[in-house]
């Protein structure tokens, strides 16, 4: 893995410097989560979908959290967000433990979860509704959020007159429209094609770069991961554990053919191959390496 | 386009027409009784004299407009489709509130629900006895059987509504800070839209049967009241032209009602036709 700090963007560069010199500037942690275990009731036994997991999420960090289906992804996104509590441990973020799902953490649902009966501008002045903005302030709030993410023309459309990749942009736009400091990401790209695929992940990185937010993504492609990530959360299938955490220290923007992303992509392969032949021995789903 | 759709009325239009013209056949050619089953022309006559003011203009009695309404059948009409609207708005209007609240509540659903399992099983032409009783003659007791129709088809979708609703809108409008009464408000209600549009299509298509059978016994005039008077006087052609215009009349309800729900739900994905 190789550095080009020259062509990185600032908040990257921000980063590296903290982790130079951590006497000075110690990294600050954005969400602690501290030997979290989570376990389901099922007809005839317990599924253990978590199991010992700590793990220090910093300030303006991108994080994947890889790992074959069902291997707890979204189990431990859920409990950071607070829809589903830990059977044991604690996650805090900015220092509170996380009870309860707030707009402090803004989620992005894997199935979009936009309101069908809102069109795309009221779907994204929603919370800033519920935070009780006033409505020239929300509507030019919405307006600068349509145009970043291209959505003008399509403003007063319902969510059912879009595509894909557009509704995952509405549901983008609705969580940054609260500026929620982090971002929780549930698969939000799987269901679309490649090109969609990655022109938003583009726009991701964009918007991450630009506001410095925590962003703890879910996915099961090792390829987004290494696009994406400044870490990457490897985790293990049933009991899910973190099998291995690494720092992604390629430029960017990376280059997906680059011999240093396909060397890692290899690393990666090897590291979950383990991972997807446990899986496979229960389940039938299979982890792309798209 | 055009001839397609000219060839599917000339389809819609072939059976009715061939129904009628046998049955003018067969009075024509004097195999009925006209006093049993009156000819198709002899009922166009009357359904035509029922529409038609009966008094010639004057305009000292009062505006055109007025002269042009006072035909029976209009006003027969307007007096059945009053009676349809209270009845449904003190129906649904009992019935909304309560199925929201049973939809929402497990606690109030589970002391409810079983009165009313008891009580939807009650066709409201069962409730006549009691409503005469209770309310003597008039609109009253028509006004409370037409509410009766209308009640149960709203509560019964309303609660289904609302204990339907996709947890992933309640979850993401928690996690976009809603309040509960924010995420009832602006979640749970118009995610339960849908069907409570089709429980009130139900209940008004209900209470419009209903109010026939309450005009035959409560008041003297609409269209219900109408049609039993011509059985009394051996009017069979004026019964038909009754029987035609509640036939209009309910189609109309069910297209307008319909087009407004489509309105309505014009978010929704499966839109109903
Ligand atoms: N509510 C639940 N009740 C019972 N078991 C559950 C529940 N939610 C998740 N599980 C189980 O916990 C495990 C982890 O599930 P989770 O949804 O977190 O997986 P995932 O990594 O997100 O998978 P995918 O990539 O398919 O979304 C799975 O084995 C799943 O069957
Ligand atoms: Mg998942």
């Amino acid at each position: 893995m190789s550095m080009h700090t020259a062509s990185m963007h600032p908040a990257a560069v921000e980063a590296l410097a903290e982790r130079a010199m951590p006497v000075i500037a110690p990294a600050a942690p954005h969400i602690l989560i501290e030997g979290v275990d989570k376990r389901f009731v099922v007809p005839g036994g317990e599924i253990v979908a978590l199991k010992d997991i700590d793990l220090t999420i910093n300030r303006g960090e991108f994080v994947c959290l890889l790992g074959p289906s069902g291997c707890g992804k979204s189990t431990l996104l859920n409990a950071i967000a607070g829809f589903s509590a830990p059977t044991q441990g604690t996650i805090a973020v900015e220092k509170r433990k996380v009870t309860a799902p707030g707009p402090d953490r803004g989620m992005v649902f894997q199935e979009y979860a936009l309101f069908p009966w809102m069109s795309v501008a009221a779907n994204i002045a929603f919370g800033l509704e519920i935070k009780g903005m006033k409505r020239a302030e929300i509507d030019a709030r919405v307006a600068e959020l349509l145009a970043m993410l291209k959505l003008t023309e399509f403003r007063d459309r319902f969510p059912k007159d879009l595509s894909g990749g557009m509704r995952q942009r509405v549901a983008i736009a609705r969580v940054l429209a609260l500026d929620s400091p982090v971002m929780l990401m549930d698969e939000p790209f799987g269901a679309l094609d490649a090109l969609t695929r990655r022109s938003l992940q583009d726009e991701l990185i964009r918007i991450w770069a630009a506001t410095g937010k925590t962003i703890v993504f879910v996915t099961h492609s090792i390829e987004e991961s290494i696009y994406l990530a400044d870490r990457i959360v490897v985790l293990t299938y049933r009991p899910g554990t973190i099998k291995q955490d690494i720092r992604v220290e390629l430029p960017r923007p990376r280059d997906s053919a680059s011999a240093a992303f396909n060397e890692l992509k290899r690393e990666l392969g090897a590291l979950v191959t383990a991972e997807q032949h446990r899986f496979e021995a229960v389940e039938v789903k299979g982890l792309t390496t798209d | 386009m055009h001839t397609s759709r000219l060839k599917s009325a000339a389809e819609g239009l072939a059976v009715p027409v061939a129904a009628i013209v046998l049955w003018q056949l067969a009075c024509s050619l004097g195999l009925v009784n006209p006093m049993v089953l009156p000819s198709p022309a002899a009922v166009a006559v009357r359904w035509w004299a029922y529409l038609a003011p009966i008094e010639p203009f004057d305009p000292a009695a009062g505006s055109y407009l007025a002269w042009l309404f006072s035909g029976e059948m209009i006003q027969d009409s307007i007096g059945s489709l009053t009676r349809v609207a209270l009845g449904f708005f003190v129906g649904a209007g009992l019935a909304l509130p309560l199925g929201l609240f049973m939809g929402s509540s497990d606690t109030i659903y589970r002391h409810i629900n079983p009165l009313m399992q008891v009580l939807r099983p009650i066709p409201p032409i069962a409730y006549i006895p009691l409503s005469i009783l209770w309310f003597g003659l008039g609109n009253a007791p028509a006004v409370f059987l037409i509410a009766i129709g209308a009640f149960f088809p709203v509560l019964m979708n309303t609660i289904a509504g609302v204990r339907h609703v996709d947890g992933i809108y309640i979850r993401a409008a928690r996690s976009l800070g809603a309040s509960r009464l924010t995420i009832f408000r602006r979640v749970i209600l118009p995610a339960a839209t849908p069907y409570i549009l089709s429980g009130a299509r139900i209940g008004i298509g209900t209470a419009f049967i209903v109010v026939i059978v309450a005009e035959m016994i409560a008041v003297n005039n609409g269209l219900g009241f109408r049609i039993l008077e011509a059985r009394e006087y051996f009017w069979s052609d004026k019964i038909i032209a009754g029987m035609l215009t509640i036939g209009i009349l309910g189609l109309g309800i069910d297209m307008a009602v319909s087009r407004l729900n489509s309105h309505l739900l014009r978010w929704h994905r499966g839109l109903e036709s």
